[in-house]
């Protein structure tokens, strides 16, 4: 996904003179048929991504579109200020491409998870926060990303994930995408959480429930539209991220359904990790599978809210 | 420069290494292998602690900040007892201790979780000042990288180290000329380093930081004044040990490590 990001960036800056590439202390050969190619335009300065923020917006501020790639974690967390005053106060056209979203670095440990991006990405105005769930998606995307006004947060997952979208026309930012429509579930979820998703859809299937899968390719401006909805046609809901479940897409979805009377008669809720530090190393799917983000878990996540007894009006006296 | 040939227990380590990483078959290896001999001067002639106490409060403190460097710190802490030789087998896996990079909740002796970049010198400045307020004479040690030094991070805790006068912290910086996408010449030159650091307040001396003796001695010159921080410029070879390795960017983190690259590197170490 990430190679082919960055691949859609070089094909669009042989014909888009306004596009720039800002790479931190990336890994050997990373686009480097872009510098060969267009040197002027290719920036490679070294591990000081709070520099790198700033210079990007200086660059945007002058009329450059600017992809600047690094590890997503020293993206968010590291940069938090720059992004927010340089990138988002002025609403610069700078495109972070945050390498390793969620836990795929997870053999590298806590300081390399970016568990928490998409929460305080959000908490800052004027930005939009996309997350393609496979690398046809991510193409589509970043053709889109060009003349959009503003930063962009681009979480990029694991490479070589599986192909599970089916669109081929343009990637709409701000748009939810249904993969699976109708039912009594509704699973919500975004990046590569929508492979678990239409697995654990699968499973409820052979299980005899129907569950519909709603994929937010674009986390924010989040699709209030499409969520009301197809929570309209569910009993459950269940919100699905590679992500903490604190302010995230489950995050956007409970803010939502709480200020509509949607809540009132459905159960909700959120899978992702809790609130910690992840514990232990391995790999991304394990780490998933731990905090409950797999299709086993996420259909038995469905089939409890189900089983529970529905919503009794109550008032406190 | 003529490097000195390594010495045996400067390829035991480094074996001790390629285990390490056979098992997960992933690690930073040139990164580990430029701080071999660093390490183990300041672990068998420098600092002073008890892996029997890792919390001892009179122990030295020292903190890897370039915590990707971590399979040297782990195999100088196994080497002392700090934790079952075994626990190196278990690195990176789910349920072990010694993960990609250094965790201090989770691996005695580790002083500061590392991994992301430029934290360990305003830590180790902060755990400095602690011991001056304590009136205990624990000295703080401080590797780091020198792609490192690109991060703000690091100037600002110089800077104020300087103006402290902290005499009992030292960075030490592994000075390989590399870093992740190519040499630190081509991607952010550090030169003029060494008088970078005076300049910030610190009193400087330059080592091979390959060469035993050498290390031994500049070590033991320390503080290397009375009034002012310390810091060591280690020149180093990234990847040093594994001929085919050293300087060559592919090594700086690889996974999906094979049997025979495992191979490779122990032939490799056998003849340097
Ligand atoms: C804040 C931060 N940014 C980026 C990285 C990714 N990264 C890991 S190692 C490395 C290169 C470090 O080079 P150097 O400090 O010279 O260490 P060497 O491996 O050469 O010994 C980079 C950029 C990181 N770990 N932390």
């Amino acid at each position: 996904m990430r190679e082919n990001c960055l691949k859609t960036v070089y094909e669009l800056a042989k014909t888009d003179e306004r596009i720039v590439f800002v790479g931190s202390d990336l890994g050997v050969g990373v686009l480097a048929e872009f510098k060969r190619e267009m040197p002027d335009r290719f920036f490679m300065e070294g591990v000081a991504e709070q520099n790198l923020v700033g210079v990007s917006a200086g660059l945007a501020m002058e009329g450059h579109v600017v992809y600047l790639n690094t590890i997503a974690t020293f993206l968010s967390r590291r940069c938090y200020e720059q992004v927010a005053v340089d990138l988002c106060l002025h609403n610069v056209n700078v495109r972070l491409i945050a390498n390793g979203g969620g836990v795929v670095y997870a053999p590298l440990g806590p300081t390399h998870l970016a568990t928490e991006d998409v929460a305080i990405m959000r908490a800052l105005p004027n930005m939009t926060i996309v997350a393609p769930a496979d690398a046809p998606e991510m193409i589509r995307f970043v053709r889109a990303s060009v003349d959009h006004q503003g930063p962009i947060y681009i979480r990029v997952a694991k490479g070589h994930d599986p192909v599970v979208t089916t669109d081929t026309g343009p990637f709409v930012i701000g748009k939810a995408v249904p993969m699976r429509t109708g039912g009594e579930v509704l699973l919500v979820t975004t990046g590569v959480g929508l492979q678990v998703c239409l697995a654990a859809a699968d499973k409820l299937a052979a299980e005899g429930v129907k569950a519909a899968v709603l994929h937010f390719p674009t986390i924010k401006p989040f699709d209030t539209a499409a969520l009301h909805a197809h929570a309209e046609a569910a009993k459950a809901i269940v919100t699905v991220e590679e992500h903490t479940i604190l302010g995230g897409l489950g995050g956007a979805a409970a803010e939502y359904l709480a200020e509509t009377d949607l809540l009132a008669s459905r159960r909700f809720k959120r899978v992702g990790i809790p609130d910690v530090f992840p514990s232990v190393y391995g790999d991304q799917n394990g780490m998933m599978r731990k905090y409950g983000i797999s299709a086993d878990a996420v259909a038995a996540t469905a089939q409890s809210l189900l089983a529970a007894r529905p919503k009794a009006a109550r008032v406190a006296a | 420069m003529t490097m000195p040939r390594l010495d045996d227990r400067s390829k035991d380590l480094r074996r001790v290494i390629v285990r390490t990483l056979h098992k997960a078959r992933r690690g930073h290896v040139g990164a580990a292998f430029s701080l071999i001999e660093i390490f183990r001067v300041l672990y068998d002639d420098v600092l002073r602690f008890n892996p029997q106490d890792p919390k001892w409060k009179g122990r030295d403190r020292c903190i890897l900040s370039k915590g990707h460097g971590c399979l040297a710190l782990y195999a100088l802490l196994a080497d002392k007892g700090y934790f079952p030789p075994a626990e190196l087998d278990r690195f990176c896996a789910a349920d072990g201790i010694l993960g990609g990079h250094p965790d201090a909740g989770k691996v005695p002796g580790v002083e500061a979780s590392t991994g992301a970049l430029g934290h360990g010198l305003p830590i180790g400045l902060g755990i400095a000042l602690a011991q001056r307020i304590a009136k205990r004479d624990s000295r703080v040690f401080v590797v780091l990288g020198d792609g490192e030094c690109n991060e703000g991070s690091v100037w600002e805790a110089a800077m104020c180290a300087g103006k402290h006068g902290l005499s009992s912290l030292t960075a030490i910086v592994d000075y390989n000329k590399h870093q992740s996408y190519a040499s630190t010449k081509e991607v952010q030159d550090l030169e003029p380093f060494a008088d970078k650091w005076r300049s910030f307040g610190f009193a400087v001396r330059e080592v091979d930081g390959h060469d035993v003796a050498a290390l031994r001695e500049t070590f033991k010159a320390l503080p290397f004044a009375g009034d002012k921080p310390s810091a060591v410029i280690a020149h180093t070879v990234k990847g040093k040990g594994a001929s085919f390795a050293e300087n060559n960017m592919k090594w700086h983190h690889k996974n999906k490590v094979t049997d025979q690259e495992v191979e490779a590197l122990l032939a490799a170490i056998g003849e340097a």
